[in-house]
């Protein structure tokens, strides 16, 4: 879709909608992905705390799995996980 | 007469100079004159030698230039005639007006003004009498009023009673118009 | 020529340099009274018989604008030459007269920071400023204008260090002239008192939404008393009106984003943006121009003629000097001399259309720039006349003088030297040197 041009967007760079960058999925940057082996999971949820994109997702205080929509694959997660059971993995685009 | 009536004000700062030339301009004011009243601002500190300015007209004032000849020159501090040419500018028919315990012809010859008209008026002694404190701008008014009658003295006065009430109280506004009477009859014209 | 005071004076003044710089307030607000008046224009007349004249210094007139304007917000810190107009506007505020909240920030940095972010949740803004203070300000500066914050600033015209200096040039909003701000330049204090109010208008007309520096020439206006006509404070709150801003920081139902990361693909739109509202400012000023003379019954427009129509040379100047520069076109033209003298009363935007019609019949123009550009080219005021003439079929040959910079006093006799050098480029029919310095010591 073509950009809009400087008659058609708001003054000052304002924008009148909130949460717009949902809009922008971040998750095609990622050249590496997050995978999960659960079986070894603590849910201890360190993950969660660092994940810059909140990209954890988490249901009952138990780690679920990643938003891949999003998650650009930067392996904090897999960095500071205490039992090792994250690894980034080349990713594979569908 | 010129439609514009400029007024020099030679002082040392604190002794009031910009106050007499801001008092003058808004008596003239209240007659529905045009005014001008503004000081010539250095690094001001008390004792500094400062000069201010009173431009009263009939017709609006356009220049906005500090004043190089004056009809009138007030000397608010004698000691400054020692330093400074204060009759710089001043015409021949110009009026010199000097806080001084000199008489007329002692100022004439310090000064060497001989055409125009000298006025000589001991306000420092006055405001030390009445108000104990050497503030001569307000009793220099009243001597330069009796030179020049510029704007009727109640104006003056009115003027002084509006600005100093409330912020120096009563008994020094009745000081400061009673040094005003006293210099307007004390002054001596030569 | 310029010996009008002694040596000794001199180097008193020399002397006095050297001590710490201060700033003192004398206590005088404007004492009201209302006088009778010959000159009111005649439609008013009848049901204006008195006005209300009232002895200001520019700063307090400044100030008194603010007090009816009652905006929502001041974020402001004294400096010299300013110093009065923070300092009353805080007194208004402490005395209850306006309901304006008063932020008394620790830098000037804060103080527009304050501004902008005020501005965007939908407050009238205010602040007041001059030189070093502005320049700290700067970043900031650039950001009111481009989130399109309409913030009215009173600008006290005052040089730029080094070395130190407190009193008057335009180095300071000049400086800033690029920066996407309106610049109203007043000639006097009761024109800093009307073009504040008129700038509150301008900033926010929805075809414009910019803010709006109004400038005085610092000391010499900032602090000159002269009797100001002051409107009735109902009849200024009706002209400028209530002001509402369509997307507020605040309004938490509607939440949205000011002031967002804006990259290479739309940067220059917004910037696109900006050029359009200068644009739109030149066609509309003149609207809220009209509706100001109107109510107030006045004349004001983007530029002032004097004495112009029949004139075959002419000077341009900004601020006070054109008051000055009056009373030397009023006394040459008793001598038979066809001169005249053009102000811009705006800078930003520059009223280039008016300038160049303006300035068409002249055979010869000097142009009086109080600060100075370092282009060597000429000060920023003659570098833009200049060029506007460029595409102009009939245009005068151009001279320029830099003056009165860091408070160096012009005098009408300086005026005459110009209007001199203007009379031999006429007759000569070519300008000896483009750039000229007056009154400076060689």
């Amino acid at each position: 879709m073509a950009k809009k041009g400087w008659k058609d967007i708001p003054i000052g760079g304002l924008i009148e909608e909130a949460g717009t960058a949902k809009e922008y999925k971040t998750g095609s940057w990622r050249t590496f992905r997050p995978v999960i082996d659960k079986a070894k999971c603590i849910n201890c949820l360190q993950c969660w705390m660092h994940c810059p994109d909140s990209c954890i997702k988490v249901k009952d205080s138990k780690m679920e799995g990643f938003d891949y929509d999003y998650c650009k694959g930067c392996g904090i997660c897999a960095s500071v996980c205490p039992v090792k059971c994250i690894k980034m993995k080349p990713d594979v685009k569908q | 007469m010129k439609d514009l009536l400029e007024i020099r004000w030679h002082g040392r700062g604190g002794q009031g100079a910009k106050t007499a030339a801001q008092f003058l301009a808004e008596a003239a004011l209240e007659l529905g004159k045009y005014i001008q009243a503004f000081p010539e601002y250095g690094p001001e500190r008390a004792g500094a030698p400062i000069r201010s300015y009173t431009r009263i007209s009939d017709k609006p004032i356009n220049i906005h230039s500090p004043v190089t000849n004056p009809d009138v020159v007030a000397v608010v501090d004698p000691t400054l005639l020692d330093t400074i040419d204060v009759t710089n500018g001043l015409g021949d028919d110009g009026i010199l007006v000097v806080n001084t315990h000199e008489d007329v012809a002692a100022i004439r010859k310090k000064t060497n003004f001989k055409k125009g008209k000298v006025a000589v008026c001991n306000a420092t002694k006055i405001s030390l009498e009445i108000l104990k404190i050497p503030m001569p701008n307000t009793p220099m008014l009243g001597a330069l009023l009796k030179v020049r009658n510029i704007v009727p003295i109640e104006n003056l006065e009115n003027e002084v009673k509006k600005k100093f009430l409330k912020k120096i109280g009563q008994e020094k506004t009745d000081g400061n118009i009673k040094a005003i009477r006293r210099a307007h009859k004390e002054v001596k014209i030569g | 020529m310029r010996e009008r005071m002694p040596g000794k004076m001199h180097q008193d003044e020399t002397r006095c340099k050297a001590v710490i710089l201060t700033t003192h307030f004398n206590g005088w607000h404007g004492i009201y009274f209302k006088l009778n008046s010959n000159n009111m224009p005649t439609k008013t007349k009848q049901k204006e018989k008195t006005k209300n004249i009232v002895a200001l210094t520019g700063d307090q007139a400044a100030s008194e604008a603010m007090r009816q304007i009652d905006p929502d917000v001041v974020a402001a810190y004294p400096i010299t030459p300013q110093t009065e107009i923070v300092m009353n506007f805080s007194q208004f505020v402490d005395d209850g007269k306006v309901s304006t909240e008063m932020i008394h920030v620790e830098s000037e940095h804060s103080a527009m920071s304050a501004c902008v972010g005020s501005a965007v949740s939908g407050a009238r803004t205010m602040t007041a400023t001059s030189a070093n203070g502005l320049a700290l300000m700067w970043e900031i500066v650039y950001i009111a204008a481009s989130t399109r914050l309409p913030i009215v600033m009173p600008v006290v015209n005052r040089a730029l260090s080094a070395p130190i200096n407190i009193h008057c040039d335009h180095s300071d909003s000049m400086g800033a002239r690029d920066s996407g701000w309106i610049q109203i330049y007043c000639e006097n204090a009761q024109e800093v008192y009307e073009n504040v109010i008129v700038a509150v208008k301008v900033a926010e007309h929805k075809k414009i939404l910019l803010p709006v520096m109004v400038c005085q020439d610092g000391f010499i206006t900032s602090h000159g008393v002269e009797g100001i006509e002051i409107f009735p404070d109902d009849k200024v709150k009706k002209f400028i009106g209530e002001y509402k801003l369509e997307h507020t920081l605040i309004d938490v139902d509607n939440p949205v984003t000011y002031g967002p990361l804006d990259l290479q693909d739309f940067y220059f739109e917004h910037k696109r943006q900006q050029s359009e509202a200068m644009k739109n400012a030149i066609t509309t000023i003149p609207e809220v121009l009209a509706e100001f003379n109107r109510t107030f019954g006045k004349s004001h427009d983007l530029i002032e003629e004097y004495r112009l129509n029949d004139a075959q040379i002419g000077i341009v100047a900004l601020s006070s000097t054109v008051g000055t520069t009056k009373t030397v076109v009023d006394e040459l033209r008793k001598e038979g001399l066809k001169v005249g003298l053009l102000k811009p009363r705006f800078f930003r935007p520059f009223p280039k259309e008016r300038i160049t019609k303006a300035l068409a019949g002249l055979k010869a123009v000097a142009v009086l720039d109080r600060s100075e550009s370092f282009s060597n080219e000429g000060g920023p005021l003659f570098t833009e006349i200049k060029a506007a003439l460029y595409e102009s079929a009939k245009r005068p040959l151009v001279t320029n003088y830099i003056y009165g910079l860091g408070g160096r006093d012009i005098f009408p006799e300086d005026i005459k030297k110009v209007y001199k050098d203007l009379e031999d480029i006429k007759k000569n029919g070519k300008v000896g040197s483009l750039v000229n310095y007056l009154g400076v010591r060689d």
